[in-house]
This record gives C-alpha cells, sequence and structure tokens, in this order.
C-alpha cells in the first residue's frame, strides 16, 4: 500500500495525529498514518493520559457547572507565567468547548460526571477507560474510514526538496523505504525517551530519570526538522517531570509509578537531609515541580517518609513501602546514614508547631524556625511503623519543539512557514506551554491542533 | 511488587500463585483506577488498600467478563506489568468455586469438567434408568403405544422419589456454597443486609446490568461490541426458569388438583416448559458460538470445559424434553424418556459443582456490592492525567 503518493502522511500515531488523521479522511483526503511503536503500544503518550480539559458554560454530562473560556485562558497564562504564544493559547481554549462532542462522534466515551466526584471534573472530560481506550476508539474509526495505518514504522528521516516534505523515510521490519505525500503532519511527540539528548540537557544526571511514558519517542523527527532549519520553541531542559517510585520500570510506568506521599511526611535526599517545603501548596499544584527538585539532588535520589498516622490517606502505590519500627532502622534499609536522618526527623518533630490537620485544606500545621520549612499539613513523625519510599524524577514529556503558525504550518528560519509541512501535539505545545502545567491541557493541544493540521494538510493537497 | 512471571495457558496454577496474581493486578488497578466506571469491580477495589483471598473471591466473583478493562488497560501484556483483570479474575473466580463448594471434598470435580465427562455421566446415568426399568417395569418399556403417559415408564413415585432427593441435594448444596461464599466475603457486622440491598442485587444479576451499564454492550474482541452474550444468557436463564416454573406447575396440578399427565399443547405446563425448552436451545447454542469467537485473551482456556460441558447439558436436556413432548405418542417416547430423565439427572448432579453456580456467587456478590454502596457516600476522587 505504500507505493502510492498519499495526500497526508501523519508521523505520529498518538491522539493529535489520529485526531489530524481523521480530520484530513473526511476532508477527502488519502492518509497514511506512520506510527513508530508495535500494535499492541500504539497511540504514544496518549494511551497513558486520562482525561481532556475543555471549556463550557454549562453543565454537559462530562463536565459539571461551568468553565469558561476567559477562566481557561487564565490558567493557561498563569502556569505559563504568559510566556506562550498567545493567539494560539486563545485558538486553543476556544476550540476546546468543541472537543467532546467531535471526539463523541469519532467513538470516544467519556465518564459521566455525576458518578463520583471527580475532583477535577468540572474543567476536565474523563475518558472511560482512559487513553488507551480512546486510542482504541480513534484507530476503529480509522480503519472504518478508510485510513491505511503502519505499525513499527519508525520515521528515520524526512524527503525535504526546498523546504517542501515529499516523503518519509521509515524503518519497518528492518527494511527503509520511502512514503510519498503530498503534506506532513508532524506529530510524534517530544524527546523524552532518547536518552542521549536528555544528557546533552542534563549531564550524567539523565542516566537516574524514568521516563514514564513510551519508550518510542525518540524525537528523532524533531532533530530533523531542526537541523533542516525550523524554528526551535522552548528549551530542551524544560519537561514535566514529577516524582516516581525509584523501582518503576525505565520506560512505560505511566501512572501507577507516582507517589503522593510527599506532602504528609517529610522527604530527603540520599544524605539524609531535607531540601524544599513538602506543604508548600496542595499537591495536584505541586507535584510537577517535584521531578525537577529531585533532579537536583545528589545521585538524583529522593525518599519519602511518613509514619503510621498518615498510611493510607494517599492514593496507594503500586510498590510496597519499606516498613521499619524505628527511624534507624529505616534510615538503614533505605541505604541512608542512620545520624543524620535521625537528627533530621528530630529537628523536624522539634520545630512543628501544634495545629489542626486537615488534608483538604492548607491547614496551621506548620513547622517554626525550620530550614526549610514545611508550611502545611505538618505533623510530628513519631508513630511506628515508619514508612519510607525511594523517589526519582519522572519525566512524563519534554517542551522543546517547532514552531507553528496559527495554521499549525511548522516555521521556518526564514520566517516562512513551509509549504506544506504541518506540526500538532507535544512535538509544538512548547508554542503555548514552555513551562508548568495544567492537566488535561496536553489532550486540548492534541485535539484541536491535530484537526487544524489535518484539516490544513488536506486542503493543501487538494491544491 | 512481584512481577509474576508467568507463561499464559492452560497451565494449572497453584493457588498462591493465583492469589499472588490477584494482589499483583490489584495492586496495579488501584494506584491506576482509570477503568472504575466500566464496572463495580473497580470501585469495590477501591475502598480496599489490601487484597486477601476473600477480597479477590469478592472481586472475582463481582467481574462479569465484558472484556472492556483489557483493552482499555496501559498495563495489558505485553506490558511488562502484565495485567489483565478478566483472565485474573476468572482464574480466581475457579478456585472460589472450589473452595466454597459443599461437600467440600467434591471441589476437585471443577477440575475435572468437560463435554466428554458430562456426557459420559448422561450416558451411565441413562443405562441405570435403563436397567432400572427393564427390571422393575420391563412391560411398560415393551409397550408399543404407552398413549403419552410418562408415569406408565416410571411411575409417579419414583420420579418424585428420585428426583425429589436429587433436588433436596442439589439445593443444599447450592445453599451450603452460597452461605460459605457470602461468610468469607462479608466479614464483619451483618447489619447492612437489606431488603433493598436483596432487590438491588438480584435486579442487577437478572438484567445482567453490567454487561452494558456504560450504555454500550460488553466486547467480544477490541472495538467489538454486540448485545448477543446478554441476550442469549437470558434466553438460557429465563429458559431454564421457566422449564424450572413448568415443572413446579405440573406438580402442583398433580398433587393439588389431582389433575394428571399428559396436558395439552395449550395447558399451562407445556406452554411454559415449551417457551422455557426454547430459550435453552437457543440460548446454550448461542453462547457456545459466541465462545468460540471470543478473544482467548479475555478467559481462562483452563474453563473451556467446563463453560462447554454445561452449554451442552443444558442444550441436550431441552432438545430431548422438546422431542418429548412432540413424539409423546409414538413408540419412541419410551427410550426417549429415559434417555432425557439421565440427562436431567446428569445436569442436576453436576449443578453444584459446575458453571451453573457463578449465577448464585455472582449474584451474592452484587447484593455484598450493594450493601458496601449503601454503607458508604459515594465520593470517589481521581488522579490527574499526569
Amino acid at each position: 500500500m505504500m507505493d502510492e503518493i498519499y495526500d497526508v502522511a501523519v508521523l505520529g500515531g498518538g491522539n493529535a495525529g489520529l485526531c489530524a488523521a481523521l480530520t484530513a479522511r473526511e476532508a477527502g483526503a488519502r492518509v497514511i498514518v506512520l506510527e513508530s511503536a508495535p500494535r499492541h503500544f500504539r497511540g504514544g503518550n496518549s494511551r497513558h493520559t486520562r482525561n481532556l480539559r475543555s471549556a463550557h458554560l454549562a453543565p454537559t454530562g462530562v463536565q459539571t457547572d461551568a468553565y469558561p473560556e476567559d477562566e481557561f485562558l487564565a490558567d493557561l497564562l498563569r502556569v505559563s507565567g504568559e510566556d506562550t504564544n498567545e493567539a494560539l493559547a486563545r485558538l486553543v481554549v476556544s476550540h476546546s468547548a468543541g472537543c467532546p462532542a467531535w471526539m463523541q462522534q469519532h467513538g470516544a466515551r467519556f465518564q459521566s460526571s455525576l458518578r463520583g466526584t471527580l475532583h477535577l471534573g468540572r474543567t476536565n472530560a474523563f475518558f472511560l477507560g482512559g487513553g488507551k481506550a480512546l486510542m482504541n476508539s480513534y484507530y476503529g474509526a480509522a480503519s472504518r474510514l478508510g485510513i491505511d495505518v503502519v505499525y513499527d514504522a519508525e520515521v528515520v528521516g524526512l524527503g525535504l526538496v526546498d523546504g517542501r516534505f515529499t516523503a518519509a523515510r521509515i524503518r519497518a521490519g528492518g527494511d527503509a523505504r520511502d512514503v510519498r505525500a503530498r503534506a506532513a503532519v508532524l506529530a510524534t511527540g517530544g524527546f523524552e525517551s532518547n536518552i542521549e539528548w536528555l544528557r546533552d540537557a542534563w549531564g550524567d544526571a539523565a542516566d537516574n530519570f524514568i521516563i514514564r511514558g513510551t519508550p518510542y519517542n525518540t524525537g528523532t523527527v524533531l532533530r530533523v526538522m531542526l537541523d533542516a532549519g525550523a524554528q526551535p520553541v522552548g528549551d530542551a531542559r524544560a519537561c514535566h517531570a514529577i516524582a516516581v517510585d525509584a523501582r518503576a520500570p525505565k520506560f512505560d510506568g505511566g501512572i501507577v509509578t507516582r507517589l503522593d506521599s510527599v506532602p504528609l511526611g517529610i522527604a530527603v535526599n540520599n544524605r539524609g537531609e531535607r531540601f524544599y517545603d513538602e506543604g508548600e501548596d496542595f499537591w495536584p499544584k505541586r507535584y510537577a515541580i517535584w521531578g525537577g527538585l529531585i533532579a537536583r539532588q545528589p545521585d538524583q535520589m529522593a525518599f519519602s517518609i511518613v509514619d503510621a498516622k498518615v498510611a493510607g490517606r494517599f492514593m496507594p502505590s503500586v510498590f510496597p513501602p519499606i516498613v521499619a519500627s524505628s527511624i534507624r532502622e529505616l534510615a538503614r534499609l533505605l541505604d541512608l546514614p542512620p545520624d543524620t536522618l535521625d537528627t533530621t526527623v528530630a529537628a523536624y518533630n522539634a520545630a512543628v508547631r501544634p495545629g489542626s490537620f486537615d488534608h483538604s485544606v492548607l491547614d496551621d500545621c506548620r513547622t517554626a524556625g525550620l530550614h526549610p520549612p514545611k508550611s502545611h499539613w505538618a505533623l510530628p513523625i513519631d508513630t511506628p511503623p515508619f514508612w519510607g519510599y525511594p523517589l526519582r524524577p519522572g519525566i512524563t514529556f519534554t517542551y522543546l519543539g517547532l514552531k507553528v503558525d496559527e495554521r499549525a504550518r511548522v516555521l521556518m528560519s526564514n520566517g516562512e512557514p513551509a509549504a506544506n509541512i504541518y506540526a500538532a501535539g507535544e512535538i509544538m505545545a512548547g508554542n503555548i506551554l514552555r513551562k508548568g502545567y495544567i492537566a488535561g491541557v496536553g489532550m486540548t493541544i492534541g485535539t484541536v491542533i491535530g484537526r487544524i493540521a489535518g484539516g490544513e494538510a488536506a486542503g493543501h493537497a487538494a491544491h | 511488587m512481584p512481577p509474576t512471571d508467568r507463561t499464559p495457558g492452560p497451565d494449572v496454577l497453584s493457588l498462591q500463585q493465583i492469589v499472588a496474581q490477584g494482589q499483583h493486578v490489584m495492586t496495579v488497578c488501584n494506584a491506576c483506577r482509570y477503568c472504575e466506571q466500566f464496572c463495580p469491580v473497580f470501585p469495590a477495589m477501591e475502598e480496599r488498600l489490601t487484597f486477601a483471598e476473600a477480597d479477590l473471591n469478592y472481586l472475582a466473583n463481582l467481574c462479569h467478563n465484558c472484556g472492556e478493562c483489557l483493552y482499555a488497560c496501559q498495563y495489558a501484556p505485553p506490558h511488562e506489568f502484565g495485567i489483565n483483570v478478566p483472565r485474573t479474575l476468572a482464574e480466581i473466580r475457579l478456585r472460589s468455586y472450589e473452595q466454597y463448594c459443599w461437600p467440600r471434598a467434591f471441589g476437585a470435580a471443577f477440575k475435572a469438567h468437560g463435554t466428554l465427562t458430562a456426557l459420559t455421566l448422561a450416558a451411565g446415568l441413562t443405562l441405570l434408568m435403563f436397567a432400572a426399568t427393564w427390571t422393575m417395569n420391563g412391560d411398560a418399556l415393551r409397550e408399543s403405544n404407552p398413549g403419552g403417559d410418562f408415569y406408565a415408564i416410571v411411575p409417579h413415585a419414583v420420579m418424585v422419589a428420585l428426583f425429589g432427593s436429587v433436588g433436596l441435594f442439589v439445593l443444599t448444596a447450592l445453599g451450603a456454597g452460597t452461605i460459605r461464599f457470602w461468610r468469607d466475603v462479608h466479614r464483619g457486622p451483618a447489619a447492612g443486609l437489606t431488603a433493598a440491598a436483596l432487590g438491588h442485587g438480584w435486579r442487577e444479576a437478572m438484567t445482567l446490568r453490567h454487561l452494558h451499564t456504560t450504555g454500550v454492550d460488553c466486547t467480544s474482541a477490541e472495538e467489538v461490541r454486540t448485545p448477543w452474550r446478554r441476550w442469549f444468557h437470558h434466553c438460557t436463564s429465563y429458559g431454564f426458569l421457566l422449564s424450572f416454573a413448568s415443572t413446579t406447575v405440573a406438580a402442583i396440578y398433580h398433587t393439588v388438583f389431582g389433575w394428571h399427565a399428559p396436558y395439552a399443547y395449550s395447558s399451562f405446563p407445556v406452554v411454559l416448559g415449551t417457551l422455557g425448552g426454547a430459550g435453552l436451545l437457543v440460548g446454550p447454542a448461542g453462547l457456545f458460538a459466541l465462545r468460540r469467537r471470543r478473544d482467548p485473551a479475555l478467559g481462562d482456556p483452563a474453563q473451556e470445559g467446563l463453560d462447554e460441558s454445561f452449554i451442552a447439558l443444558l442444550f441436550l436436556t431441552s432438545l430431548t424434553g422438546l422431542l418429548l413432548l412432540v413424539l409423546r405418542d409414538r413408540a419412541i417416547m419410551a427410550p426417549l424418556l429415559l434417555v432425557h430423565l439421565g440427562l436431567v439427572l446428569a445436569l442436576f448432579l453436576s449443578l453444584p459443582y459446575g458453571k451453573f453456580v457463578h449465577g448464585f456467587y455472582r449474584t451474592a456478590a452484587l447484593v455484598k456490592y450493594a450493601v458496601e454502596t449503601a454503607a458508604r457516600p459515594d465520593v470517589r476522587s481521581a488522579s490527574d492525567t499526569r
């Protein structure tokens, strides 16, 4: 099937790629999707996602209450520190409202917002069964619409003539071959699973990073485009990174390896010393800075320590806690210096001021005269058994990407858009967010820009 | 977390391996929770931080094997976590049948199931019926025109004694198993077992609500959702109940009103029996065909014999019963009756030691879920995406 000249080649079979492919196909284009993963692991990081942020003015059945566009935009500008292409940010926000309905038309199913209490149920629509189920629905729709999909098709190079895309060189089953198309949508994600590239940015610390998502986001297409003169956006060190259990697999551990115990206890580095305010703010607002914090600790290691008083108050981890009846014993089990850890815990306990503990608010349990302080939820760690979890930085995705315009066209170094090359998803999310994150916005960017890119690419191919 | 390394297939796993695998799966699921709106298994799981064997038995019997959570799972094989909830819970379910069975020694029967075994049992019982009838009532057996009177072949008193005692034993065994299951999974105060909870669980079982609880039907392969499994199951279970009702009505006719068989084609017992029999032909045949087309990853391959022997006995019992109705005035009636009774006897005796028990444990699990749901405010938190 790959010998013909397609109208649109979509590189990358995650959320953005499939939204582009479905849109292009419905606009009449002949479409091929090149997915580097085998079928079982298709969908890039989208297979690990769970929801999409979407503006709406009244309850929708998949979202509660209202989330006006202004509020969404304000949230986005706040976390991005205003370092954003505001026109693109507005475009994503204004198109977000139409996403759930479009998704449902293409087979997506959502959780009911009325059952249970999802704490993001107002701002975000949750996929029934999560992102892999969503990807299954999209691949099903792609199959029904007659979109060609090639798995195990790693794009290793691009045919570029005078800045125009001519073909994607893929390696599938040991053979390299060219897939020709009149337009290309680049939706290959970030480069977070390329350890070499991470090492360029982070030095040897990169070896200790755990990659939460797909091992297939090697950034090859991003690199080829940057080398060919595409304008970069964002910094190579910019990434979304959280604290994950150090026992997590190197790749693809997804959601279950993260640890939510940090704000309920203390976190120490491998010298047994605290290094940051564990109770600075609500965990959902802070967990995404902890990857970076741990990355700057010796050997990129940290340990979350809690006592029996708070056990059971956080989401259970997939890995069992390391349990000890004394702090010194815990230190030995975690391979920490017992004297230092003992001193750290004693100093912390002595600094804890009495208050009324309430995990659901910014309570008044805090330390006094301690550096760094613990501002909320500070309870003495004095009730055995003591639990310890080893932590590592877990990278979710990288922000370095390709600069695009509002038609999703890739901007080249001469300031002009490439004639027939479009980008969608994480490879261009840096246009909107170069730091910080709000849950579900990656899927919104992928869906909105993916649809725009698919429509533009199909339109280009038709002329 | 032990990455329980195991090859998929009908290998017999030890109880410890199955429990360890179940705990591994539930620990991963509990840290993920993406599947929480597919069915009650996941909300019930979220109420627990650790998973003892009884918890696993409860969750396993709550599972309707709809398959959605396998295809949705980011940790499904070949991912190194190797999470396959439908298969793992199917394996635990089989163990729970053995474990709660009464008398316990008969639990071994759950492993020995096969269509051939079931048919051999039926054939053996049929031969026994022949031998007994030949010895005690040989003339009737040789009679060329028994005139549709079954009791001329097997006297009413014999039928009542035989099926009465077998029926009593079957009910005792099923009841004892269900009580054992309930006591093990529902520890703590007996409070909460209200009429409302019983009604709720019963209703959910009878409507198979959780085979289409999300608004669409359950899967038989990735992105393949059809209502057929549910409808064929309804044909089977309601067919069974109608046949049971037919027999009960006939017994009342006989003992209370003194109206003796054979009953007219338009009579209440015959209409009930015919409808039930039709359900028991269509349902099992449909379920058999669907089983063959269903993604094998969704089940436990070791349970093929358990499922198919039950399907075969139901189908053959119904087939011979309907033939008996149509041919009751022919000479073939006598041997046909004995074949039918042999099949009924084999079916009855295997009820507490075969696939049939799933209905009792499933209903009990749904009642327990109703009790649990009523006992707590329905507050659940979801994790963030990233």
